[in-house]
């Protein structure tokens, strides 16, 4: 269980973007509302050039999440420790407002599949997830934030509902929850489930971050709704009706706009970002 | 306990592979297509991964036959990391042992020569040593010395015009690859790789200097190669690219 008295200052709760190195002079000449920036942790695992002097610059404007989507933490495996151990160098040198990674596993083996992929959630991996949670807030002596999954399909041996399972780890290891409201909408499509009712159930006191941003539609072979999360368009009217009645119980949160694919001009993604700042601006005006 | 990794890693990268039991949609119903979305999420990542990786490769087997190529070679090399920036260091050998594409000899090549360019983008800065700490070094003192490449330099041998097809492919109106061997050197003066071409005692030069020879030494040793070896234009040319670190003088 983390010693909370370690954790360090949370995002600013504002809009925030996944940052892309193509809007750095944007960023700079004009943020719009834009207070923060969320990087991929592995993108910044070399050692040294372009990619480190853009974040060295930018950390004095803007507040910086790391978010990785390398570590495993939902496999079964132990969690690489060189990889861990590159991790601890980025947020000792970088020392980021926040860190995140997903309820998900990517690495199999010596094998990295690129991709986030899903697990069921039984005691047994409740007691895994737990236990890489523990060891990465240990390493990295501060409190993580864990994303809930876009899912395409269930798995018949799972016997905690998502919401319950990440109850439960924050109940275990005092991590706190990174909610994405776009895979919240694509799960519960793609589910069969209401995603108001996901969010009644979940558990939003330990929200230190919200994620909107885009997503396919696609149909399964039974001619069910299909979501895809592409983060390559605009995030869907749903999605922000779905922010807005997550702020409502949440409060004024950091808010990020993920666009990672078909990257747009900055102008466009800034006007996402106002979007983000009106349903921040309504919330406390509610 | 960890069944289900298994089988997802068995039927990700192979359609072949029968869809692992026990996943349904929301209903409690069998789908085929749902698991589909994370086999394409997968292939999706790892061509775009090669594309981004290998862009001359593309170029010279065209986009078609590239992205037939990319499954073939994630089947057998899937990432050994996260670090997607180092993914495709197998791409030489698996170039120079693919049946089709065998009698293109240069193809290994230009697969190295475009690793190294993006390990030299992700290398670690240095301080580039400057004209007036060469010209500060007494000429004996600097013949008996040392010298240190920037942690981005690297250097690319190859029997092929290896500079040429590179820039021939890269750049626009570059004129075509003559047929004479050409090690390429990779430098970043700032952020950005720059590939030069080499002479064979040029490249004889560098690679004895990068062993720690001092410059005595790498200098019989091009002069061996090629009696009209010239050290200045490749040492001013070191120098305006910030390539060299540190003068090590006997003394030192």
């Amino acid at each position: 269980m983390l010693d909370a008295t370690r954790t360090p200052p949370r995002l600013p709760a504002a809009p925030g973007v996944g940052y892309k190195a193509q809007h750095f002079s944007d960023l700079r000449n004009a943020p719009g509302p834009v207070k923060w920036l969320e990087i991929h942790a592995e993108n910044y695992m070399g050692d040294g050039g372009r990619p480190h002097a853009q974040l060295r610059a930018l950390r004095g404007d803007f507040a910086i999440s790391v978010h990785g989507v390398g570590l495993s933490i939902g496999g079964t495996g132990p969690l690489d420790p060189e990889h861990l151990a590159r991790l601890k160098h980025l947020i000792d040198w970088l020392e980021p407002a926040s860190f995140s990674e997903h309820l998900a596993w990517s690495t199999h083996g010596a094998e990295f599949l690129d991709d986030l992929l899903p697990l069921p959630y039984t005691d047994a991996t409740l007691t895994c997830v737990a236990d890489h949670i523990d060891e990465v807030q240990e390493t990295l002596g501060r409190q993580m934030l864990l994303e809930n999954p876009s899912s395409y399909l269930a798995f018949a041996q799972s016997t905690w509902s998502e919401t319950d399972f990440l109850t439960e780890l924050v109940r275990r290891t005092g991590c706190g929850l990174l909610l994405d409201v776009n895979n919240v909408f694509i799960s519960a499509t793609n589910l069969g489930y209401t995603p108001t009712g996901y969010l009644d159930a979940y558990p939003t006191a330990a929200v230190g971050e919200i994620h909107v941003g885009g997503h396919d539609e696609d149909r399964d072979e039974h001619g069910a709704p299909l979501l895809i999360d592409s983060h390559g368009a605009a995030t869907a009217d749903p999605v922000w009706d779905l922010l807005d009645y997550t702020l409502a119980q949440t409060g004024p949160a950091p808010v990020l706009v993920e666009w990672d694919n078909d990257v747009p001009d900055w102008a466009t993604l800034r006007s996402e970002a106002e979007r983000a700042e009106h349903a921040l601006t309504s919330v406390l005006a509610n | 306990m960890n069944s289900h990794e298994h089988m997802f890693r068995a039927a990700l990268l192979d359609p072949a592979q029968a869809v692992p039991e026990g996943l349904t949609d929301g209903a409690g119903a069998p789908t085929t297509k749902r698991f589909d979305v994370y086999r394409n999420n997968v292939t999706v990542a790892l061509i775009e991964a090669l594309r981004t990786a290998f862009p001359v490769l593309r170029k010279l087997l065209g986009d078609a036959n590239f992205d037939q190529l990319a499954p073939h070679f994630a089947r057998a090399h899937p990432p050994a990391s996260p670090l997607m920036m180092h993914y495709g260091v197998d791409m030489p050998e698996f170039l120079a042992g693919f049946t089709p594409l065998k009698h293109i000899g240069y193809l290994p090549d230009v697969a190295r020569l475009e690793l190294a360019i993006r390990q030299a983008y992700h290398a670690a800065d240095a301080i580039p040593l400057s004209a007036t700490d060469l010209a500060e070094t007494e000429p004996d003192a600097l013949m008996a010395a040392c010298l240190s490449f920037a942690p981005a330099v690297q250097i690319v041998p190859s029997p092929w015009p290896l500079f040429d097809i590179w820039r021939y492919n890269m750049q626009e109106g570059a004129e075509k690859p003559r047929n004479v061997a050409q090690s390429v050197l990779i430098t970043r003066p700032e952020f950005d790789p720059v590939p030069h071409p080499l002479t064979p005692a040029q490249a004889t030069w560098i690679s004895a200097i990068k062993a720690g020879t001092p410059l005595l030494g790498a200098q019989d040793a091009a002069l061996a190669q090629d009696p009209k070896f010239d050290l200045s234009p490749l040492l001013t040319l070191l120098l305006q690219q910030e390539a060299l670190t540190t003068l090590t003088t006997p003394k030192d």
